[in-house]
C-alpha cells in the first residue's frame, strides 16, 4: 500500500527534533524543479521563442508566437513506496524565463533515492471551472461547453511560414468533448523511470521537447489539424497521447 | 565620544522644532481608504494592485478626484484630464482624437479608465509604455497634444500657490510642498476607484438576473473556437475584466504607420501590437480600436468577422485570417453583440463618486 506523507507534517517533525539537537544542524533536503525547453537539439527560451524557425515532423516549418502549460501533482517516490506530494501547481509561459522553476511552498523531502511524476495540466479532482484566482486573472480558462476547468497547453504559432501562405495554428490542450455535455477527462501523468537522488538541496531539471507534441506517436499535420483544435475530440485525445513523450529528466543538481 | 557636538546640535534642533506650537494639520493623519471591491472579483480574480508606496486615502482620493478635474493641470486652464476620460463615456473621449490645448488632434484613441487596479503587469497606454499609473499620469501633462505644458515646474509652481491645494496635499500626504509625483499619486488614487463590476452580465454571474436567449447565445458565440473565439483575448465568465491586458495585433493593417508596442520593446516582432481593450462598458466607449478607426460596435464585429488584413506580427488566434475572419452570420452578429452590450455597467457611468 502506497504510504502518503504529508510534507507539512514532516517538517513540524522535523523541527520538533530540532530541538532535542543542541550540537548537530541537520540540512533537510529542498527539492526545485527547473523547466527548460528544448526543440529537439534547439534550446528555446524568452529570447529565441518567437525568432526560431523550425521544422516538424510532417515537415510543416512553423514559428511560435506563445507556449503556456500547466504542470500539477508533483509527487516524489521513494524505494520504501513513499510518496511525498508536493502541493501546488504551475503556470509555465515560456516568454518570462522566470516563470520556468517551481519551488513548492513546502519543499522539504528526507534524503533517498526517488522517482518523479507529475500531472499535465490538472487532474480530475483538480480541474475545477473557475476555482484558482491566479489562473482565471491569466485568461487560462477552458470553455464550460467544452467541459470547463482550464487549458493545460496553449501553444500558438504560424506553419507553412516557407510559402507564401502561412497558417496559424492553435494547439491548445485541455478537457476533451465527447460530444455535446458529454466530457471526457484528458490529463495526463508524466513519470520518470531514473531514479533521482537527493542527499542535500536538489534543483531537478525537467526538459520539455515541443517538438514531440507533433511527433509521437501521432505524426501531426498541421495542414489537417491546425485550428480549431479545442473542441475537436480526436485532436485532444491525440494530444493526451503525444504529452507522454514530452518531458524527460535533464541534470540533478545539489 | 566624538560626536557630542552632533549630538548637541540635533538636541538644539529638535527642541527648536519642538518650541513651533503644532497645528492640527501638521499631525493629521489621512484616513485608509476601503475599496469596495466586487464580490465577483473578490471571488474569481487575485489581489488589485496597490503600491505601498501609495495607499489609498480618503484625502489622497478626493484630492486626486479634484486635480482629475482641474483645468488647472493645463497650460492655460481650458483641459483637465477629464477633458478626454469623460465618466459619461466610461472616462474615454467620443471623439476619435482628443484635442489637447492647442486644439490639434492626437494619434490615438483616448483609453477608458475602469478596473485599472487589476492590470496586473501595470502597463498603461496603448503600447503599454508606461509602467505604473503613478508614471502614467506624468506624461499628458507635458504632452504638447494634450495638457501642454512644456514641463512639470509651472505646473508645481501653480499648485503651491493655490490657496487650497497645499492643504489639501498635506492632509493627503502630510506636506504642503507639492511635488509632480504627489500630484500624480493622488490621480492614481483616484483612478484605482473607479470600479466598474455591475453589468446586467455581473448581475447574471451573482445569480440575480436572468441573460435573454439572444444574450446566451452571444456569449456562446464568445466563448466557441469555432465561432467567435474572442475569450482567448478579452476574458470569460471566470475572468470577469475581459481584457487579458496583453498585447496584440488583431489584423487592422498590412503595414504599420504606428508601430504600437514594437516601438516600445524595440522588437520587430511586436510591431503592430496595442493593448487588449476591456470589453466592458462598450455601449459608451465607442469609437473603437487604439486610433478609433471603427464608430460603431456593428464595425468591430465586421472586422474581425470578414475584415481581417494579415501582416508580418498578426497573432495566429486571429485564426481565420486567411479567409478574412470567423465569418459570422447575420444571427450570430446579433447576438454577440447583445452579449457584448450585456457587458456595459450604467452604475459605472452614473457613479457620483466618481462625477464632478
Amino acid at each position: 500500500m502506497k504510504k502518503i506523507v504529508s510534507l507539512l507534517t514532516l517538517a513540524l517533525l522535523i523541527i520538533a527534533c530540532n530541538e532535542d539537537i543542541d550540537d548537530t544542524t541537520i540540512t533537510i533536503p529542498e527539492v526545485t524543479f527547473n523547466f527548460t525547453h528544448h526543440w529537439d537539439s534547439t534550446f528555446i527560451n524568452s529570447t529565441n521563442l518567437e525568432t526560431e524557425t523550425l521544422t516538424n515532423a510532417n515537415g510543416e516549418v512553423i514559428t511560435i508566437n506563445r507556449i503556456r502549460y500547466l504542470t500539477s501533482h508533483f509527487e516524489l517516490t521513494n524505494l520504501a513506496g513513499e510518496t511525498y506530494i508536493f502541493e501546488g501547481y504551475k503556470l509555465t509561459d515560456l516568454s518570462d524565463d522566470a516563470t520556468y522553476n517551481f519551488t513548492p511552498v513546502v519543499n522539504t523531502i528526507p534524503s533517498g533515492t526517488y522517482n518523479l511524476k507529475f500531472v499535465w495540466g490538472f487532474n480530475a479532482d483538480d480541474n475545477t471551472d473557475g476555482i484558482y484566482q491566479d489562473l482565471n486573472s491569466e485568461s487560462w480558462n477552458w470553455p464550460a461547453m467544452l467541459g470547463g476547468g482550464y487549458h493545460f497547453l496553449q501553444f500558438d504559432g504560424m506553419y507553412n511560414v516557407d510559402t507564401a501562405n502561412p497558417s496559424p495554428f492553435n494547439f491548445h490542450n485541455g478537457t476533451a468533448r465527447v460530444s455535446d455535455g458529454v466530457f471526457e477527462d484528458n490529463f495526463a501523468v508524466i513519470t520518470f523511470d531514473a531514479p533521482i537522488t537527493i542527499s542535500n538541496n536538489t534543483t531537478i531539471e525537467i526538459k520539455m521537447n515541443i517538438a514531440e507534441l507533433f511527433k509521437n506517436p501521432n505524426t501531426w499535420d498541421l495542414n489537417v489539424l491546425d485550428t480549431p483544435l479545442m473542441p475537436n475530440y480526436d485532436a485532444q485525445k491525440m494530444m493526451q497521447q503525444n504529452i507522454l513523450s514530452v518531458f524527460s529528466l535533464g541534470e540533478t543538481t545539489q | 565620544m566624538k560626536f557630542w557636538p552632533l549630538y548637541s546640535l540635533l538636541c538644539v534642533m529638535l527642541f527648536n522644532c519642538d518650541s513651533k506650537e503644532d497645528t492640527p494639520e501638521d499631525n493629521y493623519i489621512p484616513i485608509p481608504y476601503q475599496l469596495e471591491i466586487p464580490v465577483l472579483f473578490q471571488t474569481k480574480l487575485i489581489d488589485p494592485i496597490i503600491p505601498l508606496s501609495n495607499t489609498l486615502t480618503i484625502e489622497g482620493v478626493a484630492l486626486g478626484k479634484r486635480l482629475f478635474f482641474d483645468n488647472i493641470l493645463s497650460v492655460n486652464n481650458t483641459k483637465a484630464c477629464a477633458s478626454c476620460h469623460l465618466p459619461q463615456n466610461a472616462f474615454t473621449d467620443p471623439n476619435q482624437f482628443s484635442s489637447g490645448v492647442t486644439g490639434i488632434p492626437g494619434n490615438r484613441n483616448s483609453m477608458p479608465l475602469f478596473n485599472l487596479a487589476w492590470n496586473f503587469d501595470d502597463k498603461y497606454f496603448w503600447d503599454g509604455h508606461a509602467l505604473g499609473l503613478e508614471n502614467q499620469a506624468l506624461e499628458p501633462v507635458i504632452d504638447a497634444n494634450e495638457l501642454g505644458n512644456d514641463s512639470w515646474e509651472p505646473i508645481e509652481a501653480k499648485l503651491n500657490n493655490h490657496d487650497q491645494y497645499p492643504l489639501l496635499f498635506k492632509q493627503a500626504f502630510g506636506t504642503e510642498t507639492i511635488t509632480r509625483q504627489l500630484v500624480t499619486k493622488a490621480i492614481a488614487q483616484f483612478e484605482r476607484t473607479l470600479i466598474s463590476g455591475n453589468s446586467k452580465f455581473d448581475q447574471f454571474s451573482n445569480g440575480t438576473v436572468n441573460l435573454t436567449t439572444q444574450e446566451e447565445n452571444g456569449l456562446a458565440i464568445f466563448m466557441d473556437e469555432e465561432r467567435g473565439d474572442c475569450f482567448h483575448c478579452h476574458g470569460n465568465p471566470n475572468n470577469p475584466l475581459w481584457t487579458d491586458n496583453q498585447f496584440h495585433n488583431n489584423g487592422l493593417d498590412a503595414t504599420f504607420t504606428d508601430l504600437g508596442f514594437g516601438a516600445v520593446t524595440g522588437n520587430p516582432n511586436d510591431n503592430g501590437k496595442f493593448r487588449s481593450p476591456s470589453l466592458r462598458n462598450l455601449a459608451y466607449t465607442a469609437p473603437y480600436m487604439h486610433d478609433g478607426r471603427f464608430a460603431t460596435l456593428d464595425d468591430v464585429i465586421n472586422h474581425y468577422s470578414t475584415g481581417l488584413t494579415n501582416s508580418s506580427t498578426i497573432d495566429p488566434l486571429m485564426k481565420k485570417v486567411n479567409q478574412g475572419g470567423v465569418n459570422l452570420n447575420p444571427q450570430d452578429k446579433a447576438d454577440l453583440k447583445a452579449f457584448l452590450l450585456s457587458l456595459s455597467d450604467p452604475s459605472f457611468i452614473n457613479n457620483p463618486d466618481f462625477i464632478q
